[in-house]
């Protein structure tokens, strides 16, 4: 029992230092006076008393040391007067300690926020209760976009009833286009964007509401009352957060729907599924509704039962997809889901595409850091050369060299420390910043927040920096001869060359290292600007958009015609109306744009002859009207749509190049022209009257698929997206445009004038994010390289500074002496710079899969960072040369 | 000095100032000293300001309990009692040093074997 009492003491005593001396001091002299009475009174002088009394005490600092070991913590007293000492001699040496700490500061604050973004994207769990066992259902990827990575409501339910894998199985509807939903609020109606989910979709995910309830499965049933439920964000920003929003109800799209329920800030549909686009609330879908018959328009998401594996998942669903049918109706339809129905684990569907893109940002980020430890390696040499005889003179007291190297890695411990605390500012700063970059197309974005695991990741990697920057100096220190180290007058002695030589190898090791990031970076540059240099088969510049609500609803509109025409009227009228605005060059309507959503309707095929069997994919639609394919700045060969392609006249379409040169292969039209041949496809027979331009539809990167253009007044579109081309910045439009459609439709949404270039942007943004961030370290490396060599030389200059003052009293030119030290800076830059590029030429083919339309072992960044290397290191070296080539030989040989 | 004396072995302090102190009664730091100084015959080297690191760590268990007084001659002075606890842990470790004597008396006893 005497043991834990005995640990809590000494705790006990350790805070009580000063009185606990101050009573041991008290006892002594007690101790000396009673031995001194003892002796008088045996005889011996008062003088010889108390000599002797002090000679059989034996000395009292040892005694006072060895009961303070036994009375409290003597490791952590050693500690505190380390860290005393520590502190003491940081500010004295202010310049260096504030230079380290921001050195440390952006290596472990760049580490911290990238390795958030990973703990995010990859470590983590995706934040939904044991996310582990959710799975997303689809297709292989094939030519037709959406429609063919949805299925219909008839295959969903079969999905449903026979497969076995799955506790329950969700999914949403993947049509619903931005700013879907109108609320009236009284005055014009502001725009949202609703997804329909399935009433089942919150409980698979084992999402729990904020505030109210989700759905019911009755909430989707057929005339069931329209509910809806809130995302945190938009209950905040739309509804001031109103705490009793739960049962009131708002005209939405015409109908008074009765909020339910708010989600809570955890759950951000748009961060999960739809990266880049925010989702303002949830509906619930009807299965049994209008979209029966739809075709494919449900993503599918599964549960699967506990202790079930991937393994095991995936033969069940290829079971359960010969039961699955198009349309239960069409005993054709059935078995067209075979191989169709693949499950991979949710989180591999949202973040398994950006995984090679984190790694390589996080060795990059590592590199950064190692970078910033080597240098400060390098500085804390410096410093250390000039302690030597701090050192020496200590080691000379007693100290040991245990004693000594475990000071300097105290010191290393405070700044690594100091600058941990430092970058976990610096990225706090910059996740704060990066969570509300909403136009990034980067899935759970705005769930970034530094949590306990990257709070531990910073104690690690500022223990490895400590480790790393404060042991080399700190084993040189140790092992320095304690004689020489007293004796030596420091400039051009042994020891000075040694440190000198050894900091060489660290200089260059740092310019490798940067090389290396330079290199990797500017390949990602080279990609990005090839992206961005694509032909996109449309003009993104001087255009924009614009969501027009329309009323095109028709009373006994049997075949839809009467509402056609009513649409081909609303349209013309908005097309006319805004086309006369000024510095409006075209203007045209799409149901879809380029780079958003898209969907398919089945494969036309020419009437001449007869489909194949083998063929596969199917052209993504556009519903269109005349004067948009202009707007857009897309090529037509042949004519566009016109007015005059009524619902009575005859069906007519434009393909795009691609599309009509598949066709070709089997039709073998005459001249290889499509233009004015008749494909047939759902039913109908259509003239192709044009052949447009390939444009990108799913991404700048990917390849141009298949597209088909209807004209708006033959075909039902989804929606309708007004763009204008225009002379004008786009910004100073949007009043009159929606002013203009305002006044043709009062009901008309407040709709965002958005550029036709944003949605490029958006499409690039992760490849450019990444881009970016991987340049910005490739700079903070080139940076931290060079004052890595500027330290070198500089220090090596002020160690020579008799040397060159000699050369100079000989005759040595200034330019001789600037020559001399910058040749040493090129040498120094020339090896790091070979090391670099080979190593490099390993690297980039490690990244190679990152990059589009560049060769890992491109010339050009290679030859970029070998010429911005050698300027940095040149300009580095130079700032020391010129003070070399400034000094008074008079003085310098006077000095020291 | 002190060639012939003997040096401490670890831990043998404290047991010597717990005997002290059971035999004595309360004491002063110096007199727990001077008692195994004279106890010993002058025998162990003892320096007399190493015994407190003793005191403190004895204290520390609560073997010994500490309070200042004044000595028989007036003088102030810490006084140290052995406490119940200290009672039972000084039969413990004499016995255990008693043991361990008679070990050493024995095993330094033998005759050298394989010598004729």
């Amino acid at each position: 029992m005497g043991a834990p009492r005995r640990v809590l003491a000494r705790i006990y005593s350790f805070f009580r230092k000063p009185p606990l001396d101050a009573d041991f001091e008290a006892e002594i002299a007690a101790h000396i006076e009673l031995a001194v009475a003892e002796n008088i009174e045996r005889g011996l002088t008062p003088f010889e008393a108390r000599r002797q009394a002090l000679v059989r005490f034996g000395g009292i600092d040892l005694a006072k040391y060895q009961q303070r070991e036994a009375r409290g913590i003597m490791r952590l007293d050693i500690l505190l007067q380390d860290l005393r000492y520590t502190i003491r001699s940081l500010s004295r040496d202010r310049g260096f300690t504030i230079i380290a700490i921001l050195l440390l500061a952006l290596g472990i604050g760049a580490n911290i926020a990238v390795f958030s973004v990973v703990n995010n994207l990859l470590l983590r769990p995706l934040p939904f209760p044991d996310a582990g066992r959710l799975v997303w259902i689809a297709p292989p990827p094939t030519k037709c976009g959406l429609s063919c990575a949805t299925y219909s409501t008839d295959a969903y339910d079969e999905f449903r009833m026979f497969s076995r894998s799955y506790q329950d199985v969700t999914g949403y509807f993947a049509f619903s286009g931005p700013g879907n939903l109108d609320l009236n609020l009284g005055g014009a109606p502001i725009p949202a964007t609703s997804i329909d989910v399935i009433a089942n979709f919150f409980q698979v995910l084992g999402v729990q509401p904020a505030m109210g309830r989700l759905f019911r499965p009755e909430d989707g049933n057929n005339g069931a009352a329209p509910v809806i439920v809130l995302s945190d964000a938009w209950w905040r920003r739309q509804f001031n957060a109103d705490p009793k929003i739960v049962g009131k109800a708002f005209d939405m799209n015409g109908n008074q729907t009765t909020v339910i329920g708010v989600l809570p800030p955890t759950f951000d549909f748009g961060a999960v599924f739809s990266p880049g686009a925010k989702v303002d609330a949830l509906t619930p879908l009807n299965l049994y509704g209008p979209p029966r018959d739809y075709g494919n328009i449900i993503t599918l998401i599964g549960r699967l039962k506990p202790g079930v594996t991937m393994g095991q998942a995936v033969p069940d669903a290829a079971a359960a997809a010969t039961h699955m049918c198009w349309n239960n109706k069409q005993p054709g339809s059935c078995h067209q889901y075979t191989g169709a129905v693949v499950p991979v684990p949710l989180k591999d569907y949202i973040s398994g595409k950006l995984r090679r893109s984190l790694v390589v940002l996080w060795s990059a980020v590592g590199s950064v850091l190692l970078i910033a430890c080597v240098n400060l390696s390098n500085l804390l040499l410096a410093r250390a050369a000039a302690r030597t005889k701090e050192f020496g003179m200590r080691t000379a007291l007693g100290a040991s060299r245990f004693r000594i190297v475990r000071q300097l890695l105290t010191e290393s411990l405070v700044l690594s420390g100091a600058g941990a605390i430092c970058g976990l500012v610096l990225a706090a700063a910059l996740i704060a910043w990066l969570r509300h970059q909403q136009a990034l197309a980067l899935p759970l974005l705005s769930l970034l927040h530094i949590d306990g695991a990257a709070l531990g990741w910073t104690v690690l990697i500022a223990l490895v920096a400590a480790g790393l920057f404060g042991l080399l100096p700190g084993l040189r220190m140790a092992s320095g001869n304690l004689q020489d180290s007293l004796k030596d007058s420091g400039a051009g002695s042994g020891q000075g060359r040694k440190h000198e030589r050894l900091r060489s190898i660290l200089v260059v090791t740092e310019v490798a290292l940067a090389c290396v990031l330079l290199v990797g970076a500017g390949l990602l540059l080279r990609s990005f600007l090839q992206v961005l240099d694509v032909d996109l088969g449309f003009q993104p510049q001087h255009a924009a958009s614009i969501n027009v609500d329309y009323d095109d609803s028709a009373p006994n509109d049997k075949d839809g015609s009467l509402g056609a025409a009513r649409r081909g009227v609303i349209f013309q009228q908005v097309i006319s109306r805004v086309s006369a605005i000024p510095g409006v060059e075209a203007a045209g309507i799409s149901d879809y744009l380029p780079l958003g959503q898209n969907r398919a309707w089945g494969l036309p095929w020419p009437k001449s002859i007869k489909q194949p069997e083998n063929v596969h994919g199917s052209p993504l639609v556009y519903v269109i009207t005349p004067g948009y394919l202009r707007a857009m700045g897309t090529g037509i060969r042949g004519r566009d749509i016109s007015w005059d392609d009524g619902p009575k006249s005859r069906n007519v379409v434009l393909i795009n190049r691609s599309f009509a040169n598949f066709l070709d292969q089997y039709a073998h039209w005459p001249n290889h022209d499509a233009v004015g041949q008749i494909i047939g496809g759902n039913g109908q027979e259509m003239l192709v009257v044009g052949v447009a331009d390939d444009v990108h539809e799913e991404s700048s990167e990917g390849e141009a698929g298949w597209q088909i253009y209807y004209s708006a007044m033959q075909s039902g579109p989804s929606g309708a997206q007004l763009v204008v081309r225009t002379t004008l910045p786009p910004a100073v439009l949007a009043g009159t445009v929606l002013r203009t459609l305002r006044d043709i439709n009062p009901k008309q949404a407040m709709a965002e004038f958005r550029p036709i270039q944003s949605l490029v942007d958006h499409a690039n943004s992760p490849r450019q994010f990444f881009m970016l961030l991987a340049a910005s370290f490739a700079g903070l490396g080139l940076l931290l390289a060079a004052i890595g060599i500027y330290g070198v030389i500089s220090y090596s200059v002020t160690q020579r500074t008799q040397e060159i003052g000699i050369r100079m009293a000989l005759g040595a030119t200034m330019a001789q002496v600037r020559r001399i030290v910058l040749f040493k800076t090129l040498r120094l830059a020339a090896f790091g710079i070979a090391a670099g590029a080979i190593v490099s030429l390993l690297v980039s083919r490690a990244i190679a899969a990152l990059l589009f339309n560049t060769a890992p072992s491109d010339p050009i960044a290679f030859a970029a960072m070998i010429v911005l290397i050698g300027a940095v290191a040149m300009l580095a070296g130079y700032i020391p040369a010129r003070r070399a080539s400034r000094i008074n030989p008079m003085v310098a040989l006077r000095n020291n | 000095m002190g060639e012939s004396k003997l040096d401490l072995l670890q831990g043998t302090l404290d047991l010597m100032v717990l005997q002290s102190l059971a035999a004595m009664g309360t004491q002063h730091g110096y007199g727990i000293a001077r008692r195994i100084e004279q106890a010993s015959g002058d025998e162990v080297l003892l320096n007399q300001g190493t015994i407190y690191a003793s005191l403190v760590r004895l204290q520390q268990r609560g073997w010994i309990a500490a309070a200042w007084g004044t000595s028989d001659n007036n003088r102030k002075a810490k006084f140290y009692s052995i406490t119940r606890s200290g009672r039972k842990q000084l039969a413990k470790d004499a016995a255990h040093w008693q043991r361990l004597s008679d070990v050493m008396v024995r095993v330094l006893a033998m005759s050298p074997e394989g010598e004729l």
